[in-house]
């Protein structure tokens, strides 16, 4: 396997000029003989969709949910980085290129990160240019705002709906090429497998879910904007319908998986409240500018939390890290939270949470000034626990939130697969092994808007715009074994739900393979896995049949994927002998507990390959040289 | 004309002529409750002021011509206001032809808003009864032509004749309760600063109307107003 | 806590639909109402039964992929929240209640509880854009946008796009749908030059999309979850009147 990232050659900041130079351009007449299908709608899908079809190609776009508009981008909250530096205070492509590396505990290939952060401005452009109400200064100019202990402030944000604003911009201009006719949209459509003809991507089957009707969609090349794969732990902030199965399904036919074990798991989010929960909900991060973190300081402390005396509170993340204190970066929090709840020191009826105190930021400040910074907040948080935070102190545990690893891809995004395109979180490339906040949407719409209207023409020159036959075997082949799957979901007439085998797998790769892992728990989880896997196949009950609307259908064939890639998940930890970012080996730790990570040993890609579905996968590398960079260990002391 | 059509066509378009033509009533409906309250100030001032409606717009215009072209600008905008509540209707109808089992439970609507329909047939009855009574005189028991006061009050010394006036006028402070509320929404007259004015200004146009209106009425049953020696 | 419920079961669009009678016991209080209907739905599929159908994606109020009709009101008793935001604690135990989809000519049922909220789509596809190809065209701050305006043209912008409004008009009218994108775009600069053609083309999609007319009832706003204001149908009415008016002969 040749995995050629084909970076451009020259000095980092000429690269991306270079290659889009390079890059071949399709002859304007000709554009509209290529067919494009972009799988997803997210930011990264429907900028994408829109930004191709505005060029002339002929887009089909799918999505599962019953419009383009509710892709989970729309849930992010806190906002998009851009090194603007409007402010003043010093930012530059370069600032962000190096914060992007370092947070991501290099990890990341750097040429895909400069660039990022160098389309980042034109993002900004862009999304003002189509409407976006992004907050204002009185002056009239965007306002700004330091996230996730960036020491630039260069967040842009539109109140706690950046994600929901940035998502609208992309939808309408998706809505317009619609209304033009260039863009044809598949709602309720959920991918089942991917086409393959001569070794290249070259169509999809889909399943219609209202009607439960297969067919395959032939075209020049395939875009998967499909997201990320956090619901493989049931419980996350994801969307009920977040799925791996179209990144799963290409990773079957060939494109490699890379760094699945890189998950982040967001510090703050509401604790569950028992076993019928179905996700878990984000509060923002920046309720820890002015929350104090704290436990009893010992186990099985019974007394509520405005009885216990100060001397008995435990400020864990104070006392740990005196220079950051509470605003720790999220995968220390994270971890440092499931320290005190493993150790019996947990918070709230289950013992599952640790406390958010804003008591004395109430003090200090007033109840007016907390009222003005966190209401919506905090009325959020009463209305899901029924608890009042400005009287008891909020309940919070980290959970599952992004995943950095998915299909490899070049610099051109393309994967392993010659006509298989990886946008936004369904890919790997940008945040290494830990995402900054304000990060993930600048990616997805980088992606979208700014580098593969570019670099997929090259490929479409490459194979030309002779059409894709939708009678070749492979097509009808690719329908069967979907259909013949679904067949078997539906065959396998157990006794258990869909749901319950869910929640046991996400049970276990979040006891294994969740914020700290060892070698004895993966090598657990690989045990386990399977066996459930099996139980899975042979005892789920799927009800009603496959030519209707079924969403137990839909959850089945996403669970039976998500089974497939915990295992992998597990695999790569347990391959990844060191701790950086979200994945952290007990076994490599310094003395005070922090993550150690081995550059000699996995200042690399692990990107695997599937070798059917009895065998282990196979393993290749992509070293990460960090030229620009220089390589050194986070330290928040 | 073409951008008249569009404005007919489209359903915020038919609003929008539906209001102002509901705006012409409202103008036309206090100018006619002030005339009304002149029975007030004597029979002679009343006889005088309906013999002065015809004799408006002289010399330019013939005697009686004027109030026959406000009669016909009157008529138009009925025209228009009632056709586009029927179509209203028959559009609101068929956006939902399955209707919810349990139905809706009010929350923002009012009273007032969800009758304006029933309201406007009521309103529309009377006005042919009105007319036939007060103006034509067939409905009317003993009519006089020119004799504005003496009708009046002989029209109204039927107790079931003025509490139905009265009923009447209550339905149409409904009305316009909603419906001037409904125009400032409908012609897009809202201001951040003066926006909490339109409900409480709706209120008041209502209850003077009403008011004005039922005074008439009351005042003959009461006897206050009265033909005296002059029978 | 247990509880009655009555649900809307529908197989497919064609079909007549009635309530069926559930019960629902143990329910914790802290569970979300979705949350209950998932107890449910695993209940009914371990006794053999097809579990309702019912749409729900982000279950935190912002994609507006859920909604239902309960107890006589589009995403229940809670103002400002939408179906997913709903808790059991808002409920007491022996409660019966009564859960119905949207109901409006231009939402067909898909099944049970889930419809088909397209219609939405096609009225934005009609105009709710600013024709700006990807290139980001030019600095962002040299447009300046005056605060004021640009928190108003982000209130109207908050819209999730979860159809309560037509469920909630006693005449399933969508003008508080429309006029949220238009009132967005008509308040910024960028939205200017087609501010008129928006305006026209996205109503005339509305109409033609068979949702009713506004009676300014108010309802809409009473249902939303994310309590866009009535004065936004004022702004559109005021747009289209001015569309009419001044535009540029069409």
């Amino acid at each position: 396997m040749d995995l050629d990232p084909k970076v451009p050659s020259g000095p980092i900041q000429d690269k991306w000029s270079k290659r889009k130079f390079e890059l071949k351009l399709v002859n304007p007449a000709n554009k509209r003989k290529y067919d494009i299908i972009v799988v997803g709608s997210g930011l990264a899908g429907a900028s994408a969709a829109a930004s191709l079809a505005e060029l002339g190609y002929n887009v089909k776009c799918f999505c599962y949910q019953d419009s383009p508009r509710r892709a989970h981008s729309i849930a992010a909250q806190g906002g998009i980085n851009a090194a603007k530096n409007y402010q003043n205070d010093g930012d530059s492509v370069w600032r962000l290129f190096f914060d992007t590396v370092k947070g991501g505990d290099f990890r990341s290939r750097e040429a895909s990160v400069y660039r990022l952060a160098e389309v980042s401005n034109s993002i900004i452009d862009q999304c003002v240019a189509q409407g976006v109400p992004f907050a204002r200064e009185y002056g009239g100019l965007l306002d700004n705002r330091s996230f996730g202990g960036a020491q630039v402030s260069r967040t842009f944000y539109a109140r706690g709906q950046t994600g929901q604003q940035l998502l609208l911009g992309a939808y309408s201009a998706l809505a317009k090429q619609v209304g033009l006719g260039m863009v044809e949209m598949f709602t309720r459509a959920e991918m089942l497998d991917i086409v393959l003809v001569g070794g290249e991507a070259r169509g999809i089957v889909v399943r219609d879910m209202v009607t439960g009707t297969i067919s395959s969609h032939a075209a020049h090349a395939v875009v998967l904007a499909t997201g990320g794969y956090s619901r493989v732990f049931f419980l996350s902030t994801n969307a009920m319908g977040c799925n791996v199965t179209a990144a799963w399904r290409a990773h079957r036919r060939g494109a490699l998986f890379a760094n699945p074990c890189f998950t982040q798991i967001h510090p703050t989010c509401i604790p569950t409240s028992g076993d019928y929960q179905s996700k878990l909900t984000l509060m923002s991060e920046s309720l820890r500018n002015d929350g104090r973190i704290w436990v009893p300081a010992k186990t099985g402390e019974t007394r509520p939390a405005n009885d216990i005396p100060e001397g008995e509170r435990d400020y864990y993340l104070e006392r740990l890290y005196p220079s950051f204190g509470n605003l720790t970066p999220r995968d220390i929090a994270s971890r440092r939270a499931k320290e005190v709840v493993d150790d019996g020191r947990g918070v709230g009826e289950l013992k599952n949470g640790v406390y958010l105190d804003f008591r004395d930021a109430i003090q200090r400040l007033g109840k007016r000034v907390i009222e003005e910074r966190y209401g919506n907040l905090f009325e959020m948080y009463e209305r899901i626990t029924g608890e009042d935070p400005y009287r008891v102190p909020m309940r919070i545990y980290p959970a599952p939130h992004y995943t950095m690893g998915g299909l490899w891809v070049d610099y051109n995004l393309e994967s392993t697969t010659p006509g298989l395109f990886v946008l936004g979180e369904a890919n790997f490339s940008d945040h290494g092994a830990n995402r900054l906040g304000a990060s993930a949407l600048m990616q997805g719409l980088a992606d979208g808007y700014f580098v593969i209207p570019y670099t997929i023409a090259d490929y479409l020159v490459r194979v030309g715009p002779e059409k894709t036959d939708p009678a070749d075997p492979a097509f009808g082949d690719t329908e069967r074994e979907a259909k013949s799957r679904i067949a078997k979901l539906l065959g396998a007439n157990g006794t258990r739900t869909v749901d319950s085998f869910h929640r046991e797998l996400g049970q276990i790769v979040w006891d294994n393979c969740g914020m700290a892992r060892s070698r004895e728990g993966l090598e657990n989880a690989l045990r386990e896995i399977p066996v459930l896997r099996e139980k899975f196949w042979k005892e789920v009950m799927v009800p009603g049949s496959g030519e209707e609307f079924n969403q137990s259908l839909e959850r089945a064939g996403r669970v039976a994927d998500l089974m497939e890639l915990a295992e992998l998940m597990c695999r790569d930890a347990l391959h990844r002998e060191e701790s950086a970012g979200g994945h952290f080996r007990v076994e490599h730790q310094t003395e005070e507990g922090e993550a150690r990570r081995d550059d000699e040993g996995f200042a690399h890609v692990a990107a695997w390959e599937w070798a059917g579905p009895k065998a282990e996968h196979r393993l290749h590398k992509e070293p990460l040289e960090f030229e620009y960079v220089p390589l050194s260990q986070r330290s928040y002391k | 004309m073409g951008r008249v059509l569009s404005l007919y066509r489209s359903s915020v378009g038919k609003k929008i002529l539906m209001s102002v033509t509901g705006v012409v009533f409202v103008f036309f409906v206090i100018a006619h409750m002030v005339g009304n309250l002149k029975a007030f100030m004597g029979p002679d001032h009343f006889d005088e002021y309906a013999h002065f409606l015809r004799e408006i717009g002289e010399p330019i215009f013939p005697y009686g011509v004027l109030l026959w072209v406000f009669r016909i600008v009157l008529l138009g905008c009925l025209a228009i206001h009632a056709l586009f509540a029927l179509q209203t209707w028959w559009t609101n109808r068929a956006a939902r032809p399955v209707k919810y089992a349990k139905g809706l439970q009010p929350e923002e609507s009012t009273f007032a808003s969800r009758n304006m329909r029933w309201g406007g047939i009521v309103l529309f009855l009377f006005v042919v009864a009105h007319l036939l009574h007060f103006t034509t005189g067939q409905l009317h028991p003993d009519f006089v032509p020119g004799a504005a006061f003496r009708n009046l009050v002989l029209g109204f010394q039927e107790q079931w004749v003025a509490g139905l006036y009265i009923g009447v006028m209550f339905v149409l402070g409904l009305h316009l309760y909603h419906g001037v509320w409904s125009s400032f929404q409908t012609l897009g007259l809202n201001h951040p600063g003066y926006n909490r004015y339109r409900r409480p200004l709706a209120a008041l146009v209502a209850i003077v109307v009403f008011l004005g209106f039922a005074a008439v009425p009351v005042a003959v049953l009461t006897g206050t107003l009265s033909l005296g020696g002059r029978g | 806590m247990d509880l009655v419920l009555h649900i809307w079961r529908q197989a497919g669009p064609t079909d007549k639909g009635s309530f069926v009678r559930y019960e629902a016991k143990d329910i914790s209080d802290h569970a979300s109402f979705l949350e209950m209907l998932d107890i449910l739905n695993e209940r009914l599929t371990e006794r053999g039964e097809e579990p309702i159908a019912i749409d729900s994606d982000c279950r935190e109020g912002i994609c507006g992929m859920c909604g239902v009709v309960i107890d006589r009101l589009p995403h229940g008793p809670q103002h400002g929240a939408a179906t997913c935001q709903l808790h059991m604690r808002h409920f007491k135990d022996g409660d019966e209640i009564w859960i119905e989809p949207w109901r409006a000519r231009a939402f067909p049922v898909v099944k049970d509880l889930v419809v088909d909220r397209y219609a939405f789509d096609r009225i934005m596809q009609a105009g709710g854009f600013v024709s700006v190809r990807t290139s980001a065209p030019q600095d962002a701050n040299a447009i300046l946008i005056p605060k004021e305006k640009a928190d108003l043209a982000m209130d109207a912008a908050a819209c999730i796009g979860c159809g309560a409004c037509v469920a909630a008009c006693p005449n399933a009218s969508a003008m508080l749908f429309v006029s949220a994108k238009v009132s967005q775009l008509g308040l910024l600069p960028q939205g200017q030059p087609e501010r008129r053609e928006r305006v026209l083309r996205m109503l005339g999609r509305h109409d033609e999309e068979g949702f009713g007319m506004c009676s300014n009832y108010g309802e809409c706003h009473a249902a939303c979850p994310a309590e866009i204001s009535l004065d936004f149908i004022a702004r559109l009415n005021r747009d289209m009147f001015g569309a009419v008016a001044t535009a540029v002969e069409l």
